[in-house]
């Protein structure tokens, strides 16, 4: 074990230019296991407040988010020492959240309030909260800025907040327990999946409808395990690929056509994910495993199992040059 | 009686859900039959005296929520009847001002209740009573239940003794009516799993165990034979905490103790489940129990086909729920939906003890051709509920 560590210590020092970084929360450790996506292999744990779920980098890449669940904060960490900076003030229970464009505003899912808290990075101010359905989860902001979105789990929404009044302008109904948003091809689609419904709606942005309706299929694994949770969309946004939760599988979805095409056999219960740089690479978090899938996109095939902390839940994506 | 409308939660001013301009108003009743206390050796864990409430309060909250969205406004009426006082009449006066009814009583009067001529056209949920029956010959079609049948509950338990191999039972059955019930529906599930039931014996003498359950136990279970686990037969909670780690033979105990099928307890944490229980723990005070679990179900029902239908008539809300598109997330991992043939909630049973859930049923390799949730309680092939049947 010595020996390896030294090894890798050699490597750092023998290559300054550190390999580019992804770093998962790990929910019942109260920890972040940061991957050396050259390695492949954990480079750092670093303590963190209790039940980490969500986490993301601001835009400059100089801060990273952590939402500490059972500690009520958003937790700024410094990404090049792991030392904690400050809290964010962020309501109860904060889940998930997402960074405005403007790096400047976070918008948090309280999960046991109801409620979207509005928070300015730079004053550490609440500037607003938003009354949403029950078990706000999943977070999404169009690349324009101008629109936020939170879905409810228990309430079964999409609730569309304008980021300039900060008040809700839709209320989109989606099948059960909706855990993820993401905006798609810049913006002009906004999906959500659901994880009891086993679906992902496809909305069109600009009147709020739902246009597409994906589903999931599996031999040998019944349709009610088939639970999808965080998604991703690949290079170009061509292809989604959605984690399918207690199914152990990721979905490969073509985005243009809605059709699933593929499916990865991963770690279990998978549950987020987040790409390398150039999207060659996926990362899934696999909860009941406690371990990390290294996914080969382009061949849609496992490389490498990572052991990480226990109950990985969030990843993110660190550049280092 | 305790009568009281909980006001409807309604916020104005907020944006409705595109296309559905019309408010709806929904009242749900819900009656309690309050139960005398039975006498038991140990007074450590008292019956919560809003047990049952405080889940159906839960829900129609979970529910004005989500409605408040929709235009829909949902409004809870508590019909608590005492001891004694005439739980049918409650029922009446319920069914006259609404169609939606959910019940926390005795199986006899759920049934009378249903073939009340005022609830002819009502939707009645059964939050708790458990007994198979009413899933079965007795069946009506006005009553969905959310409450499991005992059958559910027993079957999962057997599940896990096949799944640990452990295939020789034995019991120690308590004389109330709900232990005689209980050990009645081990019996038949061990039946129906090919488990091998062996020496039962009737906890029938009072003593205090609290102080000489370590002299009694190891005598009255001695000649019990040999066995894998020793099933307590105790709903009434009187006996059985004092027969664990006391018994003449090291095994482990399963049933009303040791480790025990449950529609829902405070260590199902998966899932999502700790939100629910935090909910219900900052509104109640206490941890959330199976019978407030049954209610809140029953009330989350009703909520989600509204959602869905943006209808509150029994008629619609009812054929809704009997379709395939329901699907209720009750934080147990998996889509909790109607069987179409005697208005049973599908539902997994978490296998607990005290401190952990120890497996949730149905348990893998336990196959079904069309829902594996169908490997708990009485099938379709075997039922001889008719009612459901237009």
């Amino acid at each position: 074990m010595r020996i390896s560590t030294l090894a890798v210590m050699a490597a750092m020092a023998a290559h300054p230019a550190l390999a580019d970084e992804i770093w998962v929360t790990n929910e019942k450790d109260d920890t972040v296991s940061v991957i050396d996506i050259e390695t492949m292999e954990v480079s750092h744990t670093y303590e963190t407040g209790e039940r980490p779920r969500g986490i993301t980098f601001s835009h400059d890449y100089k801060y990273v988010y952590i939402c500490a669940s059972d500690s009520d904060a958003v937790q700024v960490m410094d990404p090049a020492t792991g030392e904690i900076l400050h809290d964010l003030p962020s309501g109860e229970d904060p889940e998930q959240f997402v960074l405005h464009p403007d790096n400047k505003h976070l918008y948090i899912a309280n999960e046991d309030d109801a409620i979207t808290t509005v928070v300015d990075v730079e004053s550490r101010k609440v500037i607003a909260q938003i009354d949403v359905g029950i078990e706000p989860e999943g977070m999404a902001v169009s690349p324009d800025g101008k629109i936020a979105i939170t879905t409810s789990e228990t309430t079964n929404m999409a609730h569309w907040i304008d980021t300039e009044t900060q008040e809700l302008f839709a209320n989109t109904l989606v099948d059960s327990r909706p855990r993820h948003a993401e905006f798609v091809k810049d913006g002009a689609e906004m999906w959500v999946s659901a994880e009891i419904g086993g679906s992902i709606s496809v909305f069109d942005t600009a009147t709020q409808t739902e246009k597409a309706k994906i589903r999931f299929e599996l031999p040998n694994i019944h349709p009610d395990r088939i639970q999808p949770v965080g998604f991703e969309l690949g290079e170009g946004d061509k292809f989604a690929y959605v984690a399918l939760g207690p199914s152990n599988h990721l979905a490969v979805v073509n985005a243009e056509t809605y059709e699933v095409e593929d499916y990865i056999l991963v770690g279990r219960r998978v549950w987020h994910m987040a790409f390398n740089a150039d999207k060659s690479r996926l990362f899934t978090t696999n909860g009941i495993s406690g371990d990390v899938t290294v996914v080969d996109v382009a061949k849609r095939k496992a490389l490498k199992t990572i052991k990480v902390g226990r109950f990985p839940w969030g990843a993110a994506f660190r550049p280092t040059d | 009686m305790r009568f009281r409308t909980v006001a409807a939660v309604w916020l104005a001013g907020l944006i409705p859900l595109s296309g559905h301009a019309q408010g709806l108003d929904i009242n749900v009743h819900f009656l309690r039959e309050q139960i005398e206390e039975i006498a038991t050796l140990s007074n450590l864990d008292p019956r919560p005296e809003d047990l049952s409430i405080q889940g159906a309060e839960l829900a129609i909250k979970d529910n004005a929520t989500t409605g408040k969205f929709l235009k829909h406004g949902y409004s809870l009426t508590l019909h608590d009847v005492p001891v004694g006082d005439d739980v049918v009449a409650a029922a009446k006066t319920a069914l006259q001002t609404s169609d939606l009814l959910v019940t926390d009583v005795s199986s006899d009067l759920l049934l009378k209740i249903a073939d009340l001529p005022e609830a002819e056209n009502a939707l009645i949920l059964n939050a708790t009573a458990e007994d198979s029956a009413l899933r079965d010959e007795a069946c009506r079609a006005n009553v969905l239940h959310t409450a499991p049948s005992l059958a559910m509950r027993t079957d999962a338990l057997m599940q896990y003794f096949l799944f640990k191999r452990w295939g020789k039972l034995a019991m120690i059955e308590g004389t109330y009516p709900q232990d005689t019930a209980y050990a009645e529906a081990l019996r038949y599930s061990a039946t129906k799993f090919g488990l091998k039931f062996g020496e039962t014996k009737t906890w029938a003498f009072d003593a205090d165990m609290r102080r000489n359950a370590a002299a009694e136990v190891p005598l009255f279970t001695q000649d019990l034979r040999d066995y894998d686990v020793l099933l307590i037969a105790d709903e009434a909670e009187d006996f059985g905490r004092y027969v664990a780690y006391n018994t003449w033979l090291p095994r482990p105990v399963a049933g009303s103790e040791g480790i025990s099928p449950q529609v829902w307890a405070p260590v199902v944490e998966q899932w999502g489940a700790a939100q629910l229980h935090s909910r219900f723990g900052e509104l109640a005070g206490r941890s959330m129990e199976p019978e407030d679990y049954g209610a809140w179900a029953a009330i989350r029902s009703i909520g989600e086909a509204v959602t869905r239908t943006n209808a509150a008539d029994a008629a619609t809300l009812r054929s809704y729920m009997l379709s395939p598109d329901f699907a209720l997330a009750g934080f147990k991992g998996t889509p909790q939906t109607f069987r179409d043939w005697n208005g049973q909630m599908r539902q997994p049973v978490p296998l607990v003890t005290s401190r952990a859930m120890v497996m949730q049923a149905p348990l893998p390799g336990f196959m079904h051709q069309t829902n594996e949730l169908d490997t708990l309680g009485v099938d379709a092939p075997e039922s001889s509920c008719t009612a459901f049947k237009e």
